[in-house]
């Protein structure tokens, strides 16, 4: 008798849990697909849709760049090489190359945490694809640039403001240890 | 069919040829239309749509590159196989490995002459039609057993030995359910089946009895174990066997195999729907000739299609089943409440000789009331889990 009642209870069972999966699945079928047709089909690009801190490739703001080599220095596997020449006559130093290996470059973030201007940071692009390895060296001089030094009553042109509250909000956000407020620990909560 | 050519033998036509040779040609004549304007673009949509429905029950969106939605992934992946390198292993069999496809194929293709799509549109309406369907739809597995056996994988041989194995099994509970239906049609012809039953649900042997309701779940699960379905699809295993008997096969013989399961899913679909369903029955809503053979084929292909949606659906929903599980579930299982199901319906024949409509409009509400119940239980998992709806079939 306990074997019919449990042959029974088998089928019953069989029956309604597939009736509950189905209904699980059907319920599913009616959703909204959880996956973004990258590169095409969505409102806005991938790269803007991304947060401040994603350490997608290094760019370099060389108008804010004081040229302390800090960063090429705390590289770990070296992929940012700077020179810097100066000009007998007129004593003014300027960057003759500033080039960063995208193929060595790890992303550890190092070189934007130790940055003091916040010049040096993590863009959101990622998107590297290139058809030889030359082509992923990131040059940013074309022409020798002279170093930047900040002023000592704060900058007057407007467009050097922009842009060294921009590095600074840079280093406020990426850089901060966790602990501290403001920083980027709170942004994620 | 038969009387059409009849008919153009008559009006003189084909003056001059023997009737055989004219027979001859208008068999092969059909065979390439039913193929390649009604198979081949069904199997392939299919494919394309189970891929999509699959995607949107695990929150993808499935192929939708090619043509408007994706709806021509089906040509693209067609083409490609064909360009593709058809490798033969040098340890195979030639002949048979070359054969085994062509096997599946037939045996599922010969299905086609018995369907009817409407009063008019049947190949051929024979005395034997769903004995026939049962036979041809067996051919398939000496397929699968030649492709196993001929690749000399030790993948493809257990594929083809589980396959043989499950298919034999899976065939007594299906030709049982099919035996309840024929007990209560008293006929083995596909259109007599279909004139036996109503256009109204009440009428469809689905409701007919208790007995024939639960026939139909057998019949539907027995066709997915024998199409080699998910959840039952152990033959083509892809995390033990690889692909199964498929292994060793490329480019288009690989295709062939697939043609034919996507193709069989309509079939299984089909057979439902002339048994169970009521086939193209239609409500009696004009006199048009043409516009009642329209109807009617249309009424039929969406109860069919129906069916296939609901084998994709399974496949969105079941984990594959162990091989001592489907065994047991086939034996232990399916065959002593297949038998229950036929010996019911035949008490029930000596009870009711003439059916019992109350039953009948009983089965229905208990079949409405079944719906209902699944359609809350959706609303719950909705409600519960509060996503975003997006009804559209598109993205």
């Amino acid at each position: 008798m306990s074997t019919l009642v449990e042959y029974v209870g088998n089928v019953a069972e069989t029956v309604t849990t597939i009736f509950e999966g189905m209904a699980i699945t059907f319920s599913h079928f009616v959703r909204r697909p959880m996956t973004i047709q990258y590169p095409d089909r969505i409102e806005k690009p991938v790269q803007e849709m991304l947060p401040l801190r994603y350490r997608g490739i290094l760019e370099v703001d060389l108008d804010i760049c004081t040229g302390c080599l800090a960063c090429e220095r705390v590289c770990p596997i070296t992929c940012i090489t700077i020179g810097i020449e100066m000009n007998k006559e007129t004593k003014q130093r300027s960057f003759s190359h500033f080039d960063i290996d995208i193929c060595k470059c790890m992303y550890c973030g190092l070189c934007a945490e130790i940055c003091p201007t916040g010049s040096i940071r993590h863009s959101q692009e990622f998107e590297g694809a290139c058809y030889n390895p030359a082509g992923l060296v990131r040059h940013f001089v074309t022409e020798p640039v002279p170093l930047y030094k900040p002023k000592k009553g704060g900058e007057t042109d407007a467009q050097m403001i922009t842009k060294v509250e921009l590095g600074l909000k840079y280093l406020d956000e990426f850089a901060t240890p966790e602990e501290k407020v403001g920083g980027a620990g709170a942004e994620e909560g | 069919m038969q009387a059409f050519v009849d008919q153009l033998i008559q009006e003189g036509y084909f003056p001059g040829l023997p009737k055989e040779i004219i027979y001859l040609g208008a068999m092969l004549l059909a065979a390439l239309v039913v193929l390649s304007f009604f198979v081949a673009p069904l199997a392939g949509i299919t494919s394309w749509l189970e891929r999509r429905v699959w995607a949107r029950m695990q929150s993808r969106v499935g192929p939708n590159r090619v043509g408007p939605q994706g709806i021509l992934q089906w040509l693209a992946d067609g083409i490609k196989n064909l360009l593709k390198e058809d490798i033969i292993p040098s340890a195979a069999d030639k002949w048979l490995f070359v054969l085994a496809p062509y096997i599946v194929f037939v045996g599922f293709l010969a299905t086609f002459v018995v369907i009817p799509f409407g009063s008019q549109l049947i190949v051929a309406d024979l005395n034997i039609g769903i004995f026939y369907l049962l036979a041809v739809t067996s051919l398939v597995v000496v397929g699968i057993l030649m492709a196993g056996w001929a690749s000399n994988n030790k993948w493809s041989l257990l594929g083809g030995m589980r396959s043989a194995a499950q298919i034999v099994s899976y065939e007594i509970p299906a030709g049982l359910a099919v035996l309840t239906i024929i007990f209560v049609a008293g006929t083995m012809s596909m259109q007599g089946i279909i004139k036996a039953q109503g256009w109204a649900p009440w009428d469809w042997f689905l409701f007919y009895n208790p007995f024939t309701f639960v026939a139909f779940f057998l019949y539907f699960t027995a066709a997915l174990a024998e199409g080699n379905r998910t959840p039952f699809d152990i033959p083509e295993a892809e995390s033990e066997l690889v692909a199964g008997y498929v292994t060793e096969y490329s480019g288009m013989r690989f295709l062939f195999f697939f043609f034919a399961e996507w193709g069989n899913l309509y079939v299984i679909g089909a057979i439902a729907t002339t048994l169970f369903l009521g086939g193209w029955q239609v409500p009696p809503v004009t006199d048009n000739p043409v516009l009642i053979g329209v109807l009617q084929f249309m009424v039929f292909f969406l109860k069919a299609y129906f069916w296939v949606f609901v084998a994709m659906w399974v496949r969105g929903t079941l984990p594959r089943v162990r091989v001592d599980q489907l065994m047991s579930a086939c034996w232990k299982y399916l065959v002593p409440l297949s038998f229950v199901s036929l010996l019911g319906t035949a008490a029930w024949m000596v009870l009711y000789p003439k059916g019992n409509r109350l039953a009948s409009f009983g089965m229905f509400l208990m079949g409405v009331a079944i719906l209902l119940l699944f359609f809350k239980r959706v609303n719950y998992q909705i409600r519960h889990s509060r996503p975003e709806i997006y009804w559209k079939p598109y993205i």
